[in-house]
């Protein structure tokens, strides 16, 4: 018996995720006084998975498997639950992992808790702490069944390094038909993604208009950020509705992030209230971010983003 | 076609949340329930399905008797009936399961579900539904065409979106851009006349475990006051998120 935990990659790399997801594996193994098996599919070389406390991983390599396929991408970890007789399995809280968990729930007969942001706080009953509405309020959540899985939320745990190294498996599973057949992907390959990144410069309709995004792409870039949006922006088609936050838009939970031009309102909020730090900068003082926020600056963006990039620019070079 | 949308009843986005018996349960008192938003997309696209390619159309919720209301609602916006489960959703497995069981009984080829409902946010029953029933599963669908029994469908996905080809029946977890916002509608005085002739059917739930357990609720920590910085000194925010929040 050992927890299995899905560590996810895009083109042979792993996704920050999945050393996060194998962090918490670790910690949830160390409180059962047990191993921690990585199932990787096409990953190109997983010994650092050793150094977030995986022991053993089951390396998939299948060229089927290149495009997700979440039906498949399901059957595959339950076949590597079964070989490992896990008890407990990890995901993180990326799309696809979402898209996968509930198939792979109802094929393991196993309960399964999402959002999850802290270790277990017991493993007898298995409880869990999770976020609901929106990030207002904590669910505590036990789960009942022999086999559990839990949607670990991204950027909530943290990685943890552990010194040790991985021994390493081929696993051959066998592939279910696909059902659903990706034709074609549109997607941004050289920018960070809002689900992967720590730091998120977001922008709303206080920047009056899409030609004035050249300064919030540079303050990301200074910062290594992914961008975002609030959702007026992306009707309006200022920018791609990918990076639409808020309730209807995708959950953020950087460390931190940025909103500039932004109200604030609670539909936004929704999206973004897992995110542990909020600055915001606005020219309303009343504008309802700031009661979320943690620092600050009442003024004109169009003044404050371009000496901010200056600041972070000399701080940069000092580091 | 025959289509199921997959309604849940939650409280509108602006509610106070609150809980009462020990933290144990929701405080419904002054809340507004609505329809999910994100079943409100589902809806609206299953009305253009009806209208525009000849389908019916069932919403279906799990719940007690104070989900009515929003049932008829999604009667008013044009849905041709709705079924209530007579049973308090306690986790998203137990929903799931006795949507299969509806979905087994009715024979449909298309369940449009929402991505995720805005109370619990589990993301979970659209694709159990899918794993129970043996349908064809797309989550996160952003735009949906059937022609017969061929579909293909658009998926956002983390950094884009996904054109995929899949065949009925299918279950999607449906959001925004399904439709149009615009295209959203507002119960008129005729569908509301409409919707309380149509039929509602309650039926009583399959037995079914609780593969997990609401513990109790917590909220969290009041947050303090914002820092505020002066936009002429943004030396002290590089500072501050350095050595402070150790966030850069
Ligand atoms: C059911 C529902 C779901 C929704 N879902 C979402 C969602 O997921 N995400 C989302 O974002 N919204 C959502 N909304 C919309 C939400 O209610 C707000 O309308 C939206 O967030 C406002 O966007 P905004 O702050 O960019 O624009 P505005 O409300 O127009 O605010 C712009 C802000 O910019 C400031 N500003 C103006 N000029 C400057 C300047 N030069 N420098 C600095 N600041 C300036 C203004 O003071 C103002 O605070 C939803 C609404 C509903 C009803």
């Amino acid at each position: 018996m050992s927890v299995l935990v899905y560590t996810e990659s895009e083109q042979g790399k792993f996704k920050k995720v999945a050393l996060e997801v194998a962090s918490y594996a670790k910690a949830v193994a160390n409180q059962l006084g047990t191993t921690v098996t990585a199932v990787t599919i096409n990953a190109s070389d997983a010994s650092i998975l050793g150094n977030y406390g995986v022991d053993k991983v089951l390396n998939v390599t299948n060229e089927q498997l290149d495009a997700f396929n979440a039906k498949a991408y399901a059957d595959v970890i339950k076949q590597a639950a079964e070989k490992e007789d896990a008890k407990v399995v990890i995901v993180s809280s990326s799309a696809d992992s979402k898209y996968l968990a509930p198939l792979l729930a109802v094929g393991l007969h196993a309960g399964y808790a999402t959002n999850v942001i802290e270790a277990p706080s017991s493993t007898s009953p298995f409880t869990v702490k999770r976020t609901a509405f929106t990030n207002k309020a904590f669910n505590i959540t036990t789960i009942n069944t022999d086999v559990k899985l839990v949607a670990v939320s991204n950027n909530s745990f943290g990685l943890v390094e552990n010194s040790g190294s991985a021994s390493a498996e081929d696993f051959a599973p066998a592939i279910p038909e696909f059902g659903v057949h990706v034709q074609s992907v549109d997607k941004a390959s050289d920018k960070v993604s809002i689900a992967d990144a720590e730091i998120v410069v977001s922008a709303g309709r206080g920047l009056k208009g899409p030609e004035n995004w050249g300064m919030i792409e540079e303050l990301a870039d200074v910062l290594g950020a992914a961008t975002a949006c609030s959702k007026p922006v992306s009707d309006l088609g200022w920018r791609p509705h990918s990076e639409h936050v808020g309730q209807t838009g995708k959950p953020v939970a950087a460390n931190l992030y940025i909103a500039i031009g932004i109200s604030g309102a609670i539909q936004h909020l929704a999206g973004i209230n897992a995110s542990k730090v909020k600055v915001v900068i606005n020219t309303d003082p009343e504008a309802p971010f700031f009661k979320a926020a943690d620092y600050g600056v009442v003024g004109d963006a169009f003044e404050v983003v371009p000496a901010l990039i200056e600041k972070l620019k000399a701080f940069k070079a000092q580091q | 076609m025959k289509i199921l949308v997959c309604i849940s009843h939650v409280p509108d986005t602006t509610s106070k949340i609150n809980f009462t018996e020990g933290d144990t349960k929701f405080d419904t008192n002054g809340v507004q329930f609505v329809i999910n938003p994100n079943d409100e997309f589902g809806l609206t696209r299953a009305m253009w399905f009806k209208e525009k390619q000849g389908a019916s159309v069932t919403v279906v919720n799990v719940g007690g008797p104070e989900t009515e209301p929003t049932l008829r609602k999604a009667l008013a916006i044009g849905a041709d009936e709705a079924i209530r489960v007579n049973t308090e959703a306690i986790d998203g497995f137990a929903v799931a399961k006795q949507l299969s069981k509806v979905i087994e009984d009715g024979g449909y080829d298309l369940v449009i579900a929402g991505r995720e409902s805005i109370d619990y946010n589990g993301g979970m029953v659209p694709g159990m539904i899918a794993g129970l029933t043996n349908a064809n599963f797309v989550n996160n669908c952003i735009s949906l065409e059937v022609e017969g029994t061929n579909a293909t469908a658009i998926r956002e996905i983390d950094g884009g979106k996904e054109t995929v080809t899949t065949s009925l029946p299918l279950v999607i977890g449906g959001q925004k851009g399904l439709v149009e916002e615009s295209d959203l509608r507002i119960p008129n005085m005729r569908g509301i006349m409409m919707a309380r002739k149509k039929p509602l059917q309650v039926v009583e739930p399959i037995a079914t475990e609780a593969e997990t357990s609401s513990i109790k609720f917590e909220k969290p920590a009041p947050k303090g006051a914002v820092t505020l910085v002066s936009p002429d000194n943004l030396d002290e925010l590089v500072n501050l998120l350095h050595n402070e929040a150790k966030v850069i």
